[in-house]
C-alpha cells in the first residue's frame, strides 16, 4: 500500500454475523456511497470487521481515530454520520450507545460492557478487517510464531505453555501444554493437529466470533501447536452451519499461503505446515473428539473408548493433538508476551480470561471476555447491565447441556474451572444463561434432557435408554402427573448415566437435573405433590389468574389484554379475574404495569 | 516469508495504516469544522495536513472538532502532543499549516506568529 493512501479517518463497521442479519452490508454500501458523494473517499476508511460482542445493538459502526460507538444504525442514519462526524467533526448524539444508567457513551472504552472486559482472545475481534492478513500483521500478527520457528525449540515452546497454566477452553480444562507434551513424544512419521470448531452448545456462539473476527489468529495458534508437536498438517473442523466463519477461515488459509506464512520452509526454518478445512453436519456428539476424528475419517460421527488417546493413535491412527478454537486463541499472546503476562490474569488454578456468550434474561447479551476469576455478579450485573425489566435473578445455566444451574446465594463465586464444579456447575465452553423469577427450573432441566437426549448417538444404552426414561418422569411432572417416587428415581438414573456410559455427553447429561434438584427441589416438589408450577410456567399445572388487591392500581390494561374477556372492573377500582373463564395464558400477567396478577 | 526480520520489516510498513484506530497516545492535530471554519477554508486546512502528514511519514492522529467559539480567527487547528501543552494556531492558509506541521511535529519549535491560544492539558 502506498504512502498516499493513509487515512485520516476509519469506520469500522460489523459485519458479523448477528451484524449481517440485522442489515450491517447495506450500512456498509451506504457508507461508501456517502463517502464518494461527498467526496472524501479518499480520507475516510470503511473497514469490515468481524464481531464486536455487542450484536444486540447491532448494526454497528465505529469511528476512528475518536473511537465513537454508533449502534442499531439504519441506512437513512448514514448521511448524518458522513456529513456530520466526518466532514465537520461533530458528533452524532442522536446515535449514540445508550447505557444503562440512560446516560450517553460516545466512547468504546467508555461503555460498561466493555470496561471490565479483558480481551486476549479476542483481541483483535471487531478491530481489524478478518479478510486483510496486513492488518492482522500491522498488529503484531504471526511474530509469535516467527519467534517459535526460529527461536524456540519445542521444548521451549511447550514449556511456555505449562508455565502459561492454560488450561482447554473447549470444556474439560485439560492442561493443554501437558496435553501437547504427550503428542510431542509420541514417535511417528506424521502427525496432526486439528481445532475443534464444533461449537454444539445450543446458544453459543463464542468460537464463531473468533472465527470470522480473526481466523489468523488460529491458524498462527495451529502452526505453533505443529511446531511444538512435530505435526506438518492440520485441521479445523468447523461446522457447516458458519458459512461466513468457513469464507473467512478459507480466505485467510490462502493468504497465508500466499504470504508463505503456511507452507514449505516457514521464515527459513525448514519447518512445513499445511491447513486443511473439514466442514462437520452438525451433530452434537461430533463435537467430541473421537467421534470427530472419525468424522474427518469419513466414518460415522461416534465416540470410541480412550485410552488410546489421540496423542497416541489419533486422527489415522496418528499421533494428533486437539484443541478448542479459544484454546489456540490464545498462544500467539503466550509466545509472544510471556507465560507471565497470560498468568498475571485470572486466578492461581485457571489463569488467564474466558469468553463467554451471555444471553437469557439479561439486558446485554453478547459476547464477553473477562479474567477468570471474575465473579458472576460482576459478569451478568455490571457488564451484563442486570436483567431485563429489573426483575429479580434466579439462577445462571452455565456448562450449555452439561453443565448446571447456579442460584443467587453463589452470584459473588469467583469464575473458574474448580469453582464452578463446586457447586455442581461447569465451566463448559462457556454459555452463560441468566433466568429470572419467570423460570420453571423443572422446565429449563427437561430443555437441556430433551437436547442431549435427542444428540445421544445411541451407542451406549445407558445413555440411550436412561435418558429417555429421565425425560419421561420430566415430562410427567411438568404436566402434573408427576409420582411421589419421581425425585429419588431421577437421581438414581442420574448416577447410572453418569457412571455408565462411554462419552462425555452420556456423562454430564444429568447435570442439569441433578443441579436443579440440589437448588430447586422445592420446585419439584411443588409440582409433583401440589400440583403446582411456583413460576407460572408449565401450561397443566397454572392454575387460574388473581388480581393482587393491594397492588393492583385499576388501570384496566389487563381487561383491554385479556383474549377471553375473563377481567372485569372499572377504572381506579380493584379489578378481578373470573378463573372460570380464565385459560391461563398468561397475557395479563404480562401487560400489568404493576406486576398485580400472580397465578397459582 | 523468508525470515522474522522480513515479517517485522513488513509490520513497520503496515503499521502506519492503522495509526487511526491505535488507542495509544500520539500526537493530534485538532481541526476546527464547525461551519464558521468550513466556511473560512478548514477543508482544504485538512487536506493540506494529511497531505503532509503523509508525505512526511508522520505518526499523527487527525481528529476534526466542531466549533471552538474563536471563529474569526478560523480556519484553527490545535496540535497536542503527549504530555505537552495544546496549542492553538489560527489565521492558517494551507501553506503556513504545512509549514506549521513540520516545524511543530518533526523540529519542536513552536511558531509563535500563528499562535492564538496555549491550554494546559
Ligand atoms: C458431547 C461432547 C461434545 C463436545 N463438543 C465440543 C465442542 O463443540 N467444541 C470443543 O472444543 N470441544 C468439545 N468437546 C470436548 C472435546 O472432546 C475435547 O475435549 C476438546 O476439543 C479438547 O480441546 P481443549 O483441550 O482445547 O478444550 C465435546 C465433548 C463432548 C463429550
Ligand atoms: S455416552 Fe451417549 S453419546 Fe456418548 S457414546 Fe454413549 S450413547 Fe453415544
Ligand atoms: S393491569 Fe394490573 S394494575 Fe391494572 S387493573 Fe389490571 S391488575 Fe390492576
Ligand atoms: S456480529 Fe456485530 S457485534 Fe456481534
Ligand atoms: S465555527 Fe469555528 S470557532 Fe466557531
Amino acid at each position: 500500500m502506498s504512502k498516499e493512501n493513509i487515512y485520516r479517518s476509519h469506520v469500522l463497521v460489523c459485519t458479523g454475523t448477528g451484524c449481517v442479519s440485522s442489515g450491517a452490508r447495506e450500512i456498509k454500501d451506504v457508507f461508501i456511497d456517502e463517502l464518494h458523494e461527498n467526496e472524501i473517499e479518499n480520507e475516510v476508511r470503511v473497514v469490515e470487521t468481524g464481531c464486536h460482542g455487542f450484536c444486540e445493538r447491532g448494526p454497528i459502526a465505529i469511528v476512528y481515530p475518536e473511537g465513537v460507538f454508533y449502534s442499531e444504525l439504519k441506512e437513512n442514519d448514514v448521511a448524518e454520520i458522513v456529513e456530520e462526524h466526518l466532514l465537520k467533526g461533530r458528533i452524532v448524539d442522536r446515535l449514540l450507545y445508550v447505557d444503562d444508567d440512560k446516560e450517553k457513551v460516545p466512547g468504546y472504552s467508555d461503555i460498561a460492557f466493555y470496561k471490565k472486559q479483558k480481551r486476549i482472545a479476542l483481541k483483535n475481534c471487531g478491530r481489524i478487517d478478518p479478510e486483510n492478513i496486513d492488518e492482522y500483521i500491522a498488529n503484531g500478527g504471526y511474530e509469535a510464531m516467527g519467534i517459535a520457528f526460529t527461536e524456540l525449540d519445542q521444548d521451549k515452546v511447550i514449556e511456555m505453555v505449562k508455565d502459561s497454566g492454560l488450561r482447554g477452553r473447549g470444556g474439560g480444562g485439560f492442561p493443554t501444554g501437558l496435553k501437547w507434551s504427550f503428542a510431542a513424544k509420541s514417535v511417528s512419521n506424521k502427525k496432526y493437529v486439528i481445532c475443534n470448531a464444533d461449537e454444539g452448545d445450543p446458544g453459543a456462539f463464542m468460537d464463531r466470533s473468533i472465527l470470522e473476527g480473526d481466523p489468523h489468529k488460529i491458524i498462527e495458534g495451529m502452526a505453533i501447536a505443529g511446531y511444538a508437536i512435530g505435526a506438518d498438517e492440520g485441521y479445523v473442523y468447523v461446522r457447516a452451519e458458519y458459512p461466513l466463519a468457513i469464507k473467512r477461515l478459507r480466505k485467510a488459509i490462502k493468504d497465508a499461503e500466499e504470504y508463505g506464512l503456511l507452507g514449505d520452509d516457514i521464515f527459513g526454518s525448514g519447518f512445513n505446515f499445511k491447513l486443511n478445512i473439514k466442514e462437520g453436519a452438525g451433530a452434537f456428539v461430533c463435537g467430541e473428539e473421537t467421534a470427530l476424528m472419525a468424522s474427518i475419517e469419513g466414518k460415522r460421527g461416534m465416540p470410541t473408548p480412550r485410552p488410546p488417546y489421540p496423542a497416541v493413535k489419533g486422527l489415522w491412527g496418528k499421533p494428533t493433538n486437539i484443541n478448542n478454537v479459544e484454546t489456540f486463541a490464545n498462544i500467539p499472546f503466550i509466545v509472544q508476551e510471556g507465560p507471565e503476562a497470560f498468568s498475571s490474569y485470572g486466578t492461581e488454578g485457571s489463569p488467564g480470561t474466558k469468553v463467554f456468550a451471555l444471553t437469557g434474561k439479561i439486558n446485554n447479551t453478547g459476547l464477553v471476555e473477562v479474567p477468570m476469576g471474575t465473579t458472576l455478579r460482576e459478569v451478568i450485573f455490571d457488564i451484563g447491565g442486570g436483567l431485563q425489566e429489573n426483575r429479580k435473578f434466579k439462577a445462571v445455566q452455565t456448562g450449555g447441556p452439561s453443565g448446571g444451574c447456579i442460584p443467587e446465594e453463589y452470584l459473588d463465586l469467583p469464575i473458574d474451572y474448580d469453582s464452578l464444579l463446586e457447586v455442581g456447575a461447569m465451566m463448559g465452553s462457556g454459555g452463560m444463561v441468566v433466568m429470572d423469577d419467570n423460570t420453571c427450573m423443572v422446565d429449563v432441566s427437561r430443555f437441556f434432557l430433551n437436547f442431549t437426549q435427542s444428540e445421544s448417538c445411541g451407542k451406549c444404552t445407558p445413555c440411550r435408554e436412561g435418558t429417555k426414561r429421565m425425560l419421561e418422569i420430566l415430562n410427567r411432572i411438568t404436566e402434573g402427573e408427576g409420582k411421589s417416587g419421581d425425585i429419588k428415581l431421577l437421581r438414581e438414573l442420574a448416577e447410572h448415566i453418569r457412571d455408565t456410559s462411554l462419552c462425555g455427553l452420556g456423562q454430564s447429561a444429568p447435570n442439569p437435573v441433578l443441579s436443579t434438584l440440589q437448588y430447586f427441589e422445592n420446585e419439584y416438589i411443588a409440582h409433583i405433590e401440589d400440583e403446582k408450577c411456583p413460576a407460572g410456567v408449565c401450561p397443566d399445572l397454572k392454575g387460574a389468574y388473581y388480581v393482587l388487591e393491594d397492588d393492583c392500581i385499576g388501570c384496566g390494561i389487563c381487561m383491554k389484554a385479556c383474549p377471553v374477556d375473563a377481567i372485569s372492573g372499572k377504572p381506579k377500582e380493584v379489578y378481578t379475574i373470573d378463573s372460570e373463564a380464565c385459560i391461563s395464558c398468561g397475557v395479563c400477567a404480562d401487560k400489568c404495569p404493576k406486576d398485580a396478577i400472580a397465578v397459582g | 516469508m523468508k525470515s522474522l526480520q522480513e515479517l517485522r520489516d513488513m509490520r513497520k510498513r503496515l503499521e502506519k495504516d492503522m495509526t487511526a484506530r491505535d488507542d495509544k497516545e500520539i500526537a493530534k492535530v485538532i481541526i476546527g469544522m464547525g461551519t464558521c471554519g468550513i466556511a473560512a477554508g478548514a477543508r482544504d486546512i485538512l487536506q493540506a495536513v494529511s497531505d503532509e502528514i503523509n508525505k512526511r511519514d508522520l505518526n499523527v492522529k487527525i481528529v476534526q472538532t466542531g466549533c471552538i467559539g474563536m471563529c474569526e480567527e478560523e480556519p484553527i487547528f490545535d496540535i497536542v502532543k503527549p504530555g505537552e501543552d495544546r496549542i492553538t494556531y489560527g489565521n492558517l492558509t494551507p501553506d503556513n499549516a504545512r509549514q506549521i506541521i513540520v516545524e511543530h511535529l518533526i523540529n519542536n519549535r513552536i511558531d509563535t506568529e500563528h499562535v492564538i491560544a496555549r491550554h494546559n492539558n
